[in-house]
């Protein structure tokens, strides 16, 4: 055995890319995990075809998985990775554009057939000698399928199902690269493959070959180390946003003590969250697969005004088909919560890439005037709390809240620091009760501090009462036509929402010297990109101040003047300007946008230059 | 006629509380002044219904009516119960939720033929297929009201309205067809201007444990009027001779007779099975045939003979048709099993916020000093 040099490296941003049907995704979520408990900080970006399994071989099916690890606090999966480990040609045309110079690339070589080549649009192998393709890099060809079959000969599969282990021996490689634990997931296949011995020792044997591989050639002399972060105290989990979701709104409803009801049609990338819930009936969770996006909200606004609290879950296309029942759930005053995962859009879009071009939507997605809050998460971890926050939400306010994250939040993960209970909030439905002064029961009254209505729900005897869609007349609730009635109320319900904002804490503004000019101001996902951008302009010498959204509606009171402090606002986001275009029209502010609409999280060095560009304008 | 009726305590209303108090149909009307034209037949329908619920003797309060948009859907405000009136056609997706959520609420849909069938067709047969503990009332006028007369999708292929200068092209909706090929568990049909079958069917539909859908031939005096006139007697000399001669009365184990009567003393006219088609006709019934008279068997599991006689109904301008309950089988209702499934989950729950911890930290932890 060769005694290998140990490098120190302070971060990498690792990349495996194949075919859709070689396994990627888990080889990512393996090697996340493994550094997730070795203690790194890390952040990830699966990366997928909208296509179960796209023509093999070809560019639209390639699958890839980003996992960006750190021995300090990051932000992001990172702009450009430092590895790129490609299971055939498609995988490596696909994402050789994203390498800087010098980028180490490990390529399986066992598809770099003519077949495959042209199918990937080569006219010439690159990795042959006098290719230039590959010049820049650190490239290492092995035939990783070929060591993985003779690792698992003694197992008797056709070459077929033993080459199919080809992934774990790629993980097993890159876990003694980067010297990560191997335990656990050894523990993952054996429980996995539990009912199939041959494919769970094959997966077993393929995963420690390909690290007895890397510690015993001569190809890969370097094995590197990057220690563990430091961190605040706490007992630490990995978790991707839509599960981390999924379980804020369990949480949400063990802090109200009300039973979660969700009817929900499956659609990407929300799907996950209905399978999660799904999982949760011990918790009083009732989980509905509709007939479609619409009998979803419906039922879950008739769970709502049963008594449950009704959640609905989709992503763009499925909220332009429940707007009509939200608009229903504004006029009946019914709480309500309808979570968004945003994708690329309009219409069908981008179903498996990652957007924020909803928030108009959220905002204004519905005849009349429909307010709506809108709540959304800034990271994987955080889609915890922004869900538990909807629910406080809609049950103190009796209205339906948008939960706005996306499709990079929903399948990105990150350490998540488990919460003590006693952290989250307590949410009193406090249900309606005869009036004990023996007047009469109104169920459009207002509660004076919050403006909600009284949420009175069937049982109860002598608060028997219609709602409907139909304009309701103050107080009474039954319909009304009179003029001065509908202004009022559409009056009462706009500064019912605008009423939520008394509820929340002042904004957090990071500007550590005071005396930044330029604000950059975010919502959503953009906060990890906006952050390492910040990072990246402060190391470069320069002020800059930071101010993340997790309301969009209504406004934090504190926002128009902490906007007017400043010289110049950008607001980077992943659409053409939609909180802009809110900001400018409600503070009157000449926010101006740094815009990307590519499907992919903004890239920090990116948005850093745009940084520098407007602080260069204020310092001229 | 007579309906069938199950006995009580209805399996439809198993676990909604009962009332001490003995109740009368003033408890049940609300303080809303009822707003439908003179003459309308949805009068009838409210009264028979606010005339029926205090018989069942339930609670109230709970007692949910949840309608969608139309004519019929402005029910709920007449009734003094909890009631929604939502949105065009969701009706039964949103009383799906009520009744999950709710297993001691005896919960109404209403509905019309634009919203049950056009709009909202979707909800209504996978409300069925489901069989979730609804009772759809679904009042057919055959006729688009609130809009002011449009056809409909259960209007006669040439209906002349405002919107088909030139008669319509489409082919209706046979609603009773329609709920049995979505393999409903309960469907019956009733006719507007009888109280006392429509009592009878609303009772059955009570008592039945799963979706019932309960067809309403209902009376539109402005803009169709007369659309039933033939199952009233009215229109005798359009090819009947009357209501007996139009209406094919469905009794669970009566052989399926009607019209005026024959040599026997007895309806002139009978279905029998059609082996040629494998469906179901019409004949004269005389003494050689007499034992070939189908028996009504709304309790067939298979409701393929509850389909045929459904095809015995006109599809153009309604001259014949049956009514009464064409099925009413048990099968498992999707709430029940639905509240079954969270009822054994938590059973493994001691305590809810120590359960919720140990989910939060999962398996995979790792702990910073």
């Amino acid at each position: 055995m060769t005694t290998k040099q140990v490098k120190q490296l302070d971060r990498v941003i690792i990349r495996f890319a194949g075919d859709s049907g070689d396994g990627m995704q888990l080889t990512g979520d393996r090697f996340t995990q493994e550094t997730a408990s070795f203690g790194n900080d890390l952040s990830t970006l699966p990366n997928f075809p909208a296509e179960i399994r796209a023509p093999q071989g070809t560019l639209p099916g390639v699958s890839s998985f980003q996992v960006h690890f750190a021995d300090h606090d990051i932000l992001t999966p990172g702009d450009a990775p430092d590895v790129l480990v490609a299971m055939n040609p498609a995988a490596l045309r696909a994402n050789l554009g994203d390498l800087p110079k010098g980028a180490t690339v490990i390529v399986d070589t066992a598809d770099f057939t003519k077949r495959n080549l042209a199918k990937a649009g080569y006219d010439a192998d690159p990795l042959a000698e006098d290719s230039t393709v590959l010049a820049d890099y650190h490239v290492h060809p092995v035939d990783l399928t070929q060591m993985t079959v003779e690792s698992v000969k003694e197992f008797g599969l056709s070459r077929k199902d033993a080459s199919r282990a080809k992934n774990m021996f790629a993980l097993g490689l890159l876990s003694w690269m980067y010297g990560r634990p191997t335990e656990g997931t050894v523990g993952f296949l054996q429980r996995r493959f539990a009912k199939v011995p041959d494919i769970r020792d094959a997966n077993v044997a393929a995963f420690k070959a390909g690290w007895f591989f890397g510690e015993t050639t001569e190809a890969f002399a370097v094995q590197y180390e990057v220690k563990p972060a430091v961190m605040p105290a706490g007992t630490y989990r990995n978790i991707t946003g839509n599960l981390a979701l999924s379980y804020g709104l369990v949480a949400g409803g063990v802090q109200s003590g009300l039973p979660i009801f969700l009817g929900s049609y499956p659609i990407t990338p929300a799907s996950d969250i209905l399978h999660e819930l799904s999982k949760h009936k011990r918790f009083g969770v009732t989980t509905l697969q509709a007939e479609d996006e619409i009998a979803g909200i419906g039922a879950a606004l008739g769970a709502s005004f049963a008594g449950s609290l009704g959640v609905t879950t989709t992503s763009g296309p499925g909220v332009a088909l429940k707007s009509e029942t939200i608009g229903l759930a504004v006029m009946t005053e019914l709480p309500l919560v309808v979570v968004d995962v945003q994708r690329g859009g309009p219409s069908t879009g981008l179903p498996t890439k990652t957007e924020q071009a909803d928030l108009l939507q959220a905002m204004f997605g519905r005849n009349g005037e429909a307010p709506v809050p809108i709540v959304a998460p800034q990271s994987p971890s955080d889609c915890f709390e922004a869900a538990v926050e909807a629910v406080r939400i809609a049950v103190t306010y009796r209205t339906p809240v948008m939960l706005l994250s996306d499709g990079y939040l929903a399948n990105g993960s990150e350490p998540w620091r488990i919460p003590d209970l006693d952290e989250l909030p307590t949410v009193d439905p406090a249900f309606a009760t005869v009036p004990d002064d023996g007047s009469e029961f109104l169920p459009y009254s207002r509660d004076e501090e919050t403006l909600a209505r009284p949420w009175a729900i069937p049982g109860t005897p002598g608060l028997e009462h219609r709602i409907g869609g139909l304009e309701k007349a103050d107080g009474s609730g039954n319909i009304s036509y009179d003029p001065a009635n509908h202004d009022l109320m559409v009056r009462t319900r706009a500064a019912k929402v605008e009423r939520i904002a008394a509820s929340l804490p002042p904004l957090e503004v990071d500007d550590p010297s005071g005396e930044a000019k330029v604000l950059v101001l975010g919502w959503g996902s953009t906060f990890g990109p906006i952050g390492a951008a910040i990072r990246q302009v402060r190391r470069a010498g320069h002020e800059v101040a930071q101010v993340h959204l997790r309301h969009l509606n209504p406004f934090p009171r504190d926002l128009g003047e902490i906007l007017q402090r400043y010289d110049r606002v950008l607001v980077p986001e992943m659409n053409l300007g939609q909180l802009a275009l809110l900001v400018r029209a409600r503070y009157l502010v000449d926010a101006v946008g740094f815009n990307q609409v590519n499907g992919m999280p903004i890239k920090a060095a990116d948005l850093a230059d745009a940084i520098m560009n407007l602080i260069e304008e204020t310092t001229r | 006629m007579t309906a069938e009726t199950s006995d009580l305590p209805f399996p439809g209303l198993r676990g909604v509380p009962t009332s001490e108090e003995p109740q009368n149909r003033k408890d049940y009307t609300s303080d809303q002044e009822v707003r439908w034209c003179p003459g309308c037949g949805d009068y009838a329908v409210l009264a028979a219904v606010q005339g029926f619920l205090p018989e069942l003797g339930l609670k109230r309060e709970n007692i949910v009516f949840v309608s969608g948009i139309g004519c019929s859907s402005r029910f709920p405000y007449y009734l003094d119960t909890y009631g929604m009136h939502s949105i065009h056609g969701r009706a039964p997706a949103i009383a799906t939720g009520v009744a999950t959520a709710r297993e001691d609420l005896s919960v109404w849909v209403v509905t019309g033929d634009g919203d049950a069938l056009s709009i909202g067709g979707n909800h209504l047969i996978h409300a069925l297929r489901r069989n979730v503990n609804l009772k759809i009332l679904l009042f057919n006028n055959r006729i688009y009201g609130l809009t002011k007369g449009q056809y409909s999708p259960t209007s006669e292929v040439g209906k002349v309205t405002k919107s088909t200068p030139m008669g319509s092209l489409d082919q209706p909706f046979n609603p009773v067809s329609l709920a049995l090929g979505a393999e409903a568990s309960f469907v019956a049909r009733t006719v507007d201007s009888d109280r006392k079958h429509l009592t009878e069917v609303l009772r059955a539909a009570a008592a039945h444990r799963g979706s019932a859908l309960v067809e309403i031939y209902q009376n539109c005096p402005i803009f169709n009027d007369g659309a039933f006139d033939a199952l009233k007697g009215a229109k005798s000399d359009q090819g009947g001779s009357g209501a007996a001669n139009a209406i094919i009365p469905l009794v669970h184990g009566e052989p399926i007779r009607f019209g005026t009567p024959g040599e026997d003393g007895l309806p002139g006219k009978g279905v029998v099975r059609d082996p040629q088609t494998g469906g179901v006709r019409v004949v004269e019934v005389s003494a050689d045939n007499a034992d070939s008279v189908l028996v009504h068997d709304a309790h067939a599991s298979d409701p393929t003979t509850a389909f045929a006689l459904s095809r015995l109904t006109d599809a153009g301008y309604l001259h014949q048709a049956p009514v009464g309950i064409f099925r009413q089988v048990d099968r498992t209702t999707y709430d029940d099993a639905a509240r079954e499934q969270v009822r054994l989950a938590a059973e493994t729950l001691d305590d809810p916020r120590t359960a919720l911890d140990q989910l939060l930290h999962g398996s995979d932890t790792w702990s910073v000093d």
